[in-house]
């Protein structure tokens, strides 16, 4: 019988030629990340239990990147970074991406792969819940909290259950007006917020192909959103462009078989999908943007590492193109690299930092995951009041982006844009 | 026989890491004491306004040791400061239908709590301020305010983590590790 793309890649880092779900396995991991707001804990964790002279397990395999609170007065935050800065000096870790220097990237979970550190076929483990972002390139990638990524700073191993695979196939041709978040929002719509809980979220056929790594990134970045413990979609040469392009390393592809059961499989058309929202206040509540005009709003925010790539601004600038938004619109890139690219990447001849400013959006803020999650009160775009936000982030929870009086509603980069022109929430085949 | 007793704080389904412990309380780390402590005193700060405040204004610990929820409890984010600040603030063991997996996972891996599952939709049945008490090996549930009670899934191999104070603490202590 053969196994999942998950069930191999788990098999391979626990040396074992078969596994199935329900096994727990001690496997080998291949990459540790954690950031600003986990790493100080993490550190805290490992010192505690391995003393404090103690050694992480490879220097080559920890990487360490700042981006939740970087731009804040907050003197904690700042204390958290210095901190993971004595860390990296003391442990002489290679890969520290240090707010403040040229090496600053921004969000972790677009930077990661970035910087060739997500290759194809590798154990990553994050302690973030959105590290499940990087089986978008065909590596098995999850979430964990300090504790476990303390035992793995001291030994490089973690004893995991294998999940059961839920397979959702895309078929057809992606409409130009829809993206990776309309589709993974419709399947979170579908199965609820807790429906792939323990379950490794496989996205297969012909839309997930025809997808860039970064719409991928997408969708699997919110497989965490129903509760799936990894998002995966197997390599391809779109995958290994991306990779080789960042990284000299050499890694293994793993594939599912053919003949490997799932617990489940969804079927869907993209071509029938239609552009959506996630309203209030968990990520399940599906609606379709053509039937919430009435929904009136107080901002519009583009960033995260769901909504902040190059592709996502790129979406944007094509609704925003000619026209003038009518609500403030809070625009965060995700990366250094992301940034820099808004300023190099046109349409017709248009830099995409001038259609947004010709468009009236807010200046451009630094590469961070700044209002995502709220953060101390000086973070950027922070909702304060009652405010009504449609934003290309994750999660809508009540008090996400501050405030537990505002409401978010969650929508692919082009529905941002194209209800930030109206100030409602607006169907973006309006302006395409 | 362990058990557990305490005045009983009920919420209901989806209660995600942000209602648990808001983002702008990242800025403390878990493993310097006094914010630990200072974590407890915010926990579940973030709840919807309606709920009653878990800690009052002021102090570091609330008044309940014994949390009931519904359905997928601790949700979102993978932040280990969400078992942490409900464990500092004197929480012992939530009891819910159902988990989110990090949350369920740090409870365990930090033996801040314990985490139960019951199969019963108690969040519609107590309600706070009751006083209930725990048998934890025999996995049952007793509400002492209104003498019912109430069968738990049993932890199996989770409940000798918590016991021990964690995953290290157990680790060390079954040779698993020096």
């Amino acid at each position: 019988m053969g196994m999942t793309i998950t069930e191999k890649i788990l098999a391979r880092a626990a040396g074992k030629r078969v596994i199935g779900p329900g096994d727990n396995v001690w496997v080998e991991v291949d990459i540790l990340l954690t950031h600003d707001v986990c790493g100080p804990g993490t550190i805290g964790v490992f010192q505690r239990e391995f003393g404090a002279a103690a050694k992480v397990w490879d220097p080559l395999k920890v990487v360490i990147i700042p981006d939740h609170y970087v731009f804040t007065q907050d003197e904690k935050a700042h204390r958290n970074i210095d901190s993971l800065r004595y860390f990296v000096d003391q442990q002489k870790l290679p890969y520290f991406y240090d707010p403040g220097t040229s090496r600053y990237k921004g969000v972790c979970h677009v930077a990661l792969p970035e910087a060739g550190h997500v290759r194809p076929g590798e154990v990553i483990f994050g302690t973030d819940s959105h590290t499940c972002t990087h089986g978008a390139l065909g590596a098995f990638a999850t979430g964990i909290g300090n504790t476990d990524a303390g035992f793995i700073m001291g030994t490089g191993k973690l004893l995991i259950k294998v999940p059961k695979t839920m397979r959702f196939r895309v078929n057809g041709s992606v409409p130009p007006y829809i993206m990776g978040k309309d589709i993974i929002l419709k399947i979170i719509g579908d199965i609820g917020f807790d429906g792939a809980s323990y379950f490794a979220m496989e996205f297969t056929g012909e839309a997930i192909r025809q997808l860039s790594i970064e719409e991928r990134m997408t969708i699997c970045n919110m497989a965490i959103e129903a509760g799936g413990k990894n998002g995966i979609i197997e390599p391809d040469e779109k995958t290994f462009d991306y990779v080789r392009a960042r990284t000299s390393l050499p890694f293994n592809a793993v594939y599912g078989d053919v003949d490997a059961p799932v617990d489940s499989e969804r079927t869907y058309d993209a071509s029938t999908l239609e552009p959506c929202v996630a309203e209030p206040h968990v990520p399940s509540h599906y609606a379709l943007a053509r039937e919430r005009n009435d929904v009136k709003l107080d901002r519009a925010y583009i960033g995260s590492c769901t909504g902040g790539k190059i592709t996502d601004f790129i979406a944007a600038a094509r609704v925003l193109k000619g026209h003038q938004v009518t609500i403030p619109t809070f625009l965060v890139p995700a990366t250094v690299e992301v940034a820099e690219a808004l300023i190099k990447t046109e349409i017709d001849g248009t830099s995409l930092v001038e259609i947004f400013a010709v468009a009236g959006c807010e200046d451009i803020a630094p590469p961070s995951c700044a209002a995502c999650l709220g953060g101390p009160p000086d973070t950027y775009g922070r909702t304060s009041g009652n405010e009504a936000v449609i934003s290309t982030t994750n999660r809508n929870f009540p008090g996400r982006m501050g405030s537990k009086l505002s409401r978010i509603y969650l929508a692919s980069p082009l529905t941002v844009a194209a209800s930030a022109i109206r100030g409602h929430i607006t169907d973006p085949r309006e302006f395409m | 026989m362990k058990t557990i007793r305490g005045a009983v704080y009920v919420v209901q389904d989806d209660i995600d890491t942000d209602q648990i412990i808001p983002a702008q309380y990242l800025n403390l780390v878990p493993t310097i004491p006094e914010e630990y402590v200072k974590l407890g005193s915010y926990a579940l700060c973030g709840l919807p306004d309606g709920y009653p405040p878990f800690v009052k204004p002021g102090a570091t610990k609330a008044d309940y040791t014994i949390i009931v929820g519904g359905r997928n409890f601790g949700c979102g984010s993978s932040r280990e400061h969400a078992p942490v600040c409900l464990g500092a603030a004197g929480v012992n063991a939530v009891v819910a239908e159902s988990y989110a997996r990090i949350f369920f996972r740090n409870a365990v891996a930090t033996g801040e709590l314990y985490p139960f599952e019951t199969a019963i939709r108690l969040c519609t049945i107590f309600k706070t301020g009751d006083v209930a008490e725990i048998d934890v090996n025999g996995a049952q549930l007793t509400n002492l305010t209104s003498n019912q009670s109430y069968s738990l899934k049993d932890l199996g191999a989770v409940a000798p983590v918590v016991e021990a104070g964690g995953i290290f603490a157990y680790a060390r202590k079954a040779g698993i590790i020096k």
